[in-house]
């Protein structure tokens, strides 16, 4: 590992030692921050996937439901009926703070109408009514789903920055700090050696004179 | 700071019109170019949700990355009348790559 540009003098010295305590404190807290956020993502990633496998499921059904209704009339007549929806989903979104990470919190607005079905009955099937019910209940879930897994991807987007900087105190910034210090005092020491011999030599022509 | 936002679905023909039934604002997409002008457009308005059917979403995979590192809108996978093909549990797995370096969810 490369060391630093410096002057090997005490005033360096106590500057780099000030900096490595300071590098080496924020990676303990990086650390730190790192390890809770990794447990609270699985939390929630662990509640993304199963409510992921619940929504997929009962959607297809709901869809597939929706399709076969559809197929026993002519399309047009399904198209006009829904053409003008009466029912209005709006959602309120506010922020929610997880470890530093501004995620999205999601809340549904009811709506002012409460006509769900904005068509006739004759003209469509009750097929069609009970597959639109069963989607209108799914909204809810659905919306849920929306805010767990926004969540994760950011979560993971932070986890992967967080790690960044632990790895870049950890590897090189700390490194470096240590490896220039050691040197600066095994410059210091020899200089001190030097002047040691000088002064014994000094002593030495002195007193053979 | 609390603020409403609309919900929007994309998709294939299908699958969409059951949830313009249901008051939720919905987009006819088939190929790569209407998809990505219709989530740019819907990305710069006030959208807080948007579903997309997984074949659709499959297609444009580079915008749905830019989207996401955004608290709004949240993109949001949705299986189509034709049934789930795994993009959206795919985007699970990714995530926990990402995260921690081996996925220990889907262990298979």
């Amino acid at each position: 590992m490369a060391r630093l540009a410096v002057n090997p003098t005490r005033m360096e010295l106590r500057r780099l030692k000030d900096r490595l305590k300071t590098a080496q404190r924020g990676h303990k807290l990086l650390k730190d921050k790192s390890d809770e956020m990794i447990r609270q993502f699985m939390n929630y990633v662990r509640q993304n996937k199963q409510l992921r496998e619940e929504i997929e499921d009962e959607l297809r059904r709901a869809l597939q439901k929706f399709m076969f209704a559809g197929a026993m009339r002519p399309v047009q007549e399904i198209e006009q009926a829904l053409a003008m929806p009466s029912y209005k989903v709006d959602v309120s979104i506010g922020t929610k703070n997880v470890m530093g990470v501004d995620v999205p919190d999601i809340s549904i607005t009811p709506s002012a109408s409460n006509e769900l079905l904005p068509y006739n009955f004759v003209s469509t099937s009750a097929e069609t009514d009970e597959a639109i019910i069963t989607i209108s209940n799914l909204i809810e879930k659905m919306l849920k789903l929306a805010e767990i897994e926004k969540t994760c991807n950011m979560l993971a987007n932070e986890i992967e920055k967080n790690r960044r900087r632990v790895n870049a105190l950890e590897y090189v910034v700390i490194p470096q700090l240590e490896e220039t210090i050691k040197y600066i005092v095994m410059k210091l020491d020899e200089n001190e050696r030097a002047n040691l011999i000088r002064l014994m030599k000094v002593k030495t022509m002195i007193e053979n004179r | 700071m609390i603020q409403s936002a609309k919900i929007a679905v994309i998709g294939d023909k299908d699958s969409i019109l059951a949830f313009k039934a249901v008051g939720v604002e919905v987009f006819s997409a088939n190929n790569v170019f209407e998809t990505n002008n219709i989530l740019r457009k819907l990305a710069k308005e006030n959208y807080g949700v948007i579903f997309i059917t997984e074949d659709i979403a499959a297609l444009v995979p580079d915008t749905l990355d830019k989207l996401k590192d955004r608290p709004t809108p949240a993109v949001i996978p949705i299986p189509s009348s034709q049934g789930a093909t795994g993009f959206g549990m795919a985007g699970i797995k990714k995530d926990v790559e990402r995260a921690i370096g081996v996925d220990i969810l889907f262990n298979k």
